[in-house]
């Protein structure tokens, strides 16, 4: 270092503490109450804030609450959608958007892991479960009915009345049967001379 | 309540003062457990989970309709069913939604010593940081109500965050979105306390002669207030009789005086050192040229003679790589 003169391009370790006491006195001003900080903090980003909203309806009993689904990628072309969040309608005038603990969790039914994806055959007397596909399942559900039909079904009743009905099985139907698919499904029972019809659905 | 830059900071953990700039016009936010209208159905509880994205935790029964046994870092709203025998031979079955209270005088905030971990907003919103949480567990020790929990695996302590990131877009919390009979309510702290009140009365009027609007004023009142039927019974609730936050924080304020203390060390030091360099004036090292020859002239020295420390503190201080290595060998 030249003791008379001014070198501009050469940083000395002395220089070089000058400089960083002066860094250091800057972050110092914090402590005598100078917040650095932002006065405003932008903190947890609104997860469905570009999710888009689609409308669905409970699926679990007859109060039948809306519910809006918060989906991403829906309705794109090269992405599968992905549910983000469920929440209850504010709209609707049967819940009011709130909804009890049960349909609160709807969004498992969709994304839990332990959730069951094809039908499930338990032989008789054994313990374990095991899974069957829908064409193995379809088959057997077809062979038990006929046989169940078969075997109870009544042309006539006691007093000679001719009433065609099949004692052999019943049909209970669940909440997320639509309007629609309760009256196929009807249709379809009463065709096959089921007289013991009930659903849960009141949607 | 929210803006476009996002919600306005009141104050903030170990953090002396936060910005002056800021209008302190916010309106301030509550949510509101009417206890009369609970049914403890535990939509809150899912609702949280579901909203929080907190994992499922395996539950068992242990006599009661309480699905945890208590709050846990994966847990921030849980339904407590307290039953209370009575003297009439009765039962008194005692529910409470039990969550961060987001006190106005928060205990946890004022215990962190981690700058900015825990923040209290403009609207009242107590959230914690977990980016700079630091782990230490004071804010568990500093909760009068015992609400934060620490989570051994992230060593971090989570709480309700009143879903500060749901109000701050004008939606309600998860909670009150989903209770299904109204007993969770949200609004203003002016607008909750209005009903309370009120509630209050008409509960009174039916026999509840202790009823109460749960808002003590030990933590200068909470932004997530009770209406209680049986006042009486606070205890037995869960619920402290007067909370307080300094009681339990000696240790925590001597903490900060600590601070302070270090800070004027530290700016006593340096005024010092001014003093000393404007009493002094600048003081040079020798010449570098003149101190390199000094080196060279002793490193040329005979190793045996060069024992003295003086001599060897010289030579390493050269700027020469060559003399030391020399000199020793």
């Amino acid at each position: 270092m030249n003791r008379g003169g001014w070198v501009a391009v050469e940083l000395t370790r002395r220089d070089f503490f000058k400089l960083s006491a002066a860094g250091g006195a800057g972050a110092a001003w914090a402590a005598f109450g100078f917040d650095m900080e932002p006065a405003y903090a932008q903190v947890r980003e609104l997860k469905i804030s570009r999710a888009t909203e689609v409308r669905s309806v409970c699926p679990y009993c007859a109060v039948g609450c809306s519910m809006i689904a918060y989906v991403t990628g829906h309705e794109s072309f090269n992405t599968t959608p992905h549910l983000v969040h469920i929440e209850g309608d504010p709209d609707s005038p049967i819940n009011g958007g709130s909804l009890c603990p049960k349909g609160a969790s709807t969004m498992q039914l969709a994304v839990n892991s332990n959730r069951v994806k094809s039908p499930m055959y338990r032989e008789p007397g054994a313990s374990e479960w095991q899974e069957i596909s829908w064409e193995d399942a379809l088959d057997r559900l077809a062979r038990l009915m006929k046989d169940a039909r078969d075997e109870r079904f009544v042309d006539k009743d006691d007093e000679g009345n001719t009433v065609n009905r099949n004692e052999g099985f019943a049909w209970v139907g669940g909440a997320t049967i639509s309007n629609e698919e309760g009256y196929l499904t009807t249709k379809m029972f009463r065709a096959l001379g089921c007289v013991g019809l009930e659903q849960q659905a009141r949607v | 309540m929210a803006t476009e830059l996002g919600l306005a900071v009141r104050r903030k953990s170990a953090t002396p003062t936060s910005s002056t700039s800021i209008r302190r016009d916010s309106i301030e936010v509550s949510k509101l457990v009417d206890i009369d209208l609970c049914i403890g159905c535990k939509a809150c509880e899912i609702a949280c989970k579901e909203w929080n994205d907190l994992e499922v935790e395996e539950t068992h029964n242990f006599g009661g309709y309480q699905s945890h046994e208590d709050l846990t870092p994966d847990t921030w709203d849980l339904m407590r069913f307290n039953e209370v025998d009575l003297e009439d031979g009765g039962i008194a079955w005692l529910i409470r939604k039990d969550s961060c209270l987001h006190c106005e005088e928060p205990g946890c905030l004022l215990a962190c010593p981690a700058p900015g971990a825990i923040v209290q907003y403009e609207n009242g919103i107590v959230d914690f940081d977990q980016e700079k949480c630091i782990g230490c567990q004071y804010c568990i020790a500093g909760c009068p109500f015992d609400i934060p929990r620490f989570d051994t695996e992230t060593k971090k302590v989570y709480k309700c965050t009143l879903c500060v990131d749901r109000v701050s877009n004008a939606l309600e919390p998860a909670c009150v979105k989903a209770c299904p009979t109204g007993s969770i309510r949200f609004g203003t702290k002016e607008a909750m306390q209005e009903y309370g009140k009120e509630k209050v009365g008409k509960l009174q009027d039916r026999g509840f002669e202790d009823a109460l609007l749960y808002d003590p004023e030990g933590v200068k009142g909470l932004h997530m207030m009770y209406v209680v039927p049986r006042g009486e019974m606070l205890e037995e609730y869960g619920l402290p009789k007067d909370p307080t936050v300094t009681s339990k924080l000696g240790f925590f304020p001597a903490m900060g005086a600590l601070r302070k203390l270090g800070s004027g060390a530290m700016w006593a030091g340096l005024l010092g050192s001014a003093l000393f360099f404007l009493r002094t004036g600048r003081r040079f090292p020798p010449p570098e040229e003149e101190a390199v020859a000094a080196a060279r002239s002793k490193g040329s020295e005979a190793p045996g003679e060069r024992t003295d420390a003086a001599t060897r503190h010289d030579a390493d201080d050269s700027l020469d790589p060559g003399s030391e290595g020399d000199g020793h060998a």
